[in-house]
């Protein structure tokens, strides 16, 4: 083992873990976001509103991520119309095209788990609503959602986690990424296995985190489904 | 019983022929090279890599009377590659350092061409340090290009990519100012196409052998005697006219001396 090239390799590391965890924060941010009323939209009985949700979570889940970004990042470019917009600063930016693609993609996986658990709602649980003489939103606010993201959730934690592992593709475009640290240490060592390894371990930390994060989450808001102990 | 017997020993005759056979075939070596470096290294429309470095190849292997599968890699992969064994030799214009010589061994150079850096044209009056100063460079990783910017043009970024190719588009779509790089793909790959109107060469060349090494070079892993074989092709190909046939496909001058200016 090369442990010069890991020790000088730190701060790398740590940086790029920094990053990791801001790509992540910001693309989550914006799929979350976007993907609560798009998610009421896919479960609405009405074709009109459901086809094209429906259509946008088809073509994103039904491309690679890494071809989504190089579209995003070198595709674009390509075009003199788009370098000379008004969203060129934005889309010249390696981390704002990262984010965009990571955010388009677990928007689209975020919708469907979400739109799944809305239509799994117990017919029971509506049908009560009704009787008590709930409003239209009150019975969204009340009762659909809060029953629905309770049940997502240990769809959408795994949902977060391959997010998490997804935002290694950062590293493709320039970005130094946990990945991208460890690529500039392969690079500069030629030592493979340690810089690697060292950014395994870095994101076993992060998903460890998360996992945590979510499992008192799930204590919190999923009590009642747990399995009784007696 | 007795054609039973028979039956077993056929495969086995079988298997020690086709061993036989093998072991009287020309020897097989495995090349690491790039596709994205033109014009030593490209994929064509065919699919197939060409190039300088794939003629030298090609030339480098009838020498040896060896069959030769040429394997394309990135370049940050090279040297892991042919130290994991995933190939022999790497011909890829990788050029002979000391830094690398500590994780493999070299032949003896077979070109040596100058580095240089390119931009805009008239935004920059030349290409020091200090008119770089905070601006965006373009390097490709790991190479020496890389090592240098680095430790050169501290109060710049240094903005790294996988493929030359990569850092053409970034620097035609106005993410980087600069980018340094080997002054021959500089030209031919992008200058010279319409991606890279308007951007031409800043500055004078650098040629630090303590970064940019004494010419592009073969890597074997280290202690490997196909080294000395390889020296032995390339003297010969240099001798009986191959090297100049397949330079002049390429190069109106001398790459294998082309004195950095």
């Amino acid at each position: 083992m090369n442990w010069d090239a890991i020790q000088s390799g730190l701060p790398g590391y740590l940086d790029g873990a920094w990053l990791t965890l801001q790509l992540l924060g910001a693309s989550l941010s914006i799929g979350l976001i976007a993907a609560l009323p798009l998610a009421l939209l896919r479960a609405s009985a009405n074709p009109w509103a459901r086809q094209p949700v429906w259509a946008f979570t088809y073509v994103i889940r039904g491309t690679p991520m890494l071809v989504q970004l190089f579209l995003i990042y070198y595709g674009l470019a390509q075009f003199s119309a788009v370098r000379e917009s008004a969203l060129w600063p934005w889309l010249s930016e390696a981390w704002f095209c990262a984010v965009l693609a990571f955010g388009l993609n677990t928007c689209a996986y975020t919708v469907e788990i979400f739109a799944g658990c809305i239509t799994a709602t117990p017919r029971g649980e509506i049908e009560a609503a009704r009787a008590l003489g709930l409003s239209r939103a009150q019975l969204h606010r009340r009762i659909l959602l809060p029953s629905a993201l309770r049940r997502a959730l240990p769809a959408y934690s795994n949902e977060v986690i391959m997010m998490l592992h997804g935002t290694s593709l950062a590293s493709i475009v320039t970005l130094l990424d946990l990945t991208g640290a460890a690529r500039e240490v392969n690079s500069r060592f030629y030592a493979p296995f340690e810089a690697f390894l060292t950014a395994a371990v870095f994101y076993l930390a992060l998903t460890f985190l998360l996992v945590g994060l979510f499992h008192l989450a799930e204590r919190r808001f999923l009590t009642h489904l747990r399995p009784r102990m007696t | 019983m007795q054609r039973f017997r028979i039956l077993l020993l056929a495969p086995l005759v079988m298997l020690a022929t086709i061993a036989l056979s093998a072991a009287a075939q020309d020897r097989k070596l495995r090349i690491g090279v790039e596709g994205a470096y033109p014009p030593f290294s490209q994929v064509g429309a065919d699919g197939k890599v060409a190039g300088f470095d794939i003629d030298i190849a090609h030339a480098l292997c009838a020498e040896l009377k060896a069959r030769c599968t040429l394997v394309t890699q990135e370049f940050d992969g090279m040297i892991p590659s042919l130290i994991a064994r995933k190939f022999d030799a790497v011909i890829a214009s990788m050029s002979i350092t000391e830094e690398r010589k500590k994780a493999v061994d070299f032949t003896d150079k077979y070109y040596q061409s100058p580095n240089r850096m390119i931009a805009k044209v008239g935004v920059f009056a030349d290409a020091t340090p200090a008119t770089l100063k905070g601006k965006r460079i373009g390097v490709q990783r790991t190479t020496i290009h890389d090592r240098f910017a680095t430790d050169t043009f501290k109060d710049g970024t240094i903005v790294r990519y996988a493929k030359q190719s990569e850092v053409f588009l970034d620097l035609a779509a106005g993410r980087i100012d600069a980018a340094l790089m080997d002054a021959v793909p500089a030209d031919t790959g992008f200058l010279k196409k319409p991606a890279g109107k308007g951007f031409g060469f800043v500055g004078a060349a650098f040629n630090d052998p303590k970064y940019f090494g004494h010419g592009a070079g073969i890597a074997v892993r280290k202690g490997d005697t196909l080294r000395e074989e390889l020296n032995r092709a390339l003297a010969n190909i240099r001798g009986n006219g191959t090297y100049k046939k397949i330079q002049d496909k390429y190069f109106e001058f001398d790459i294998y001396g082309a004195v950095v200016k």
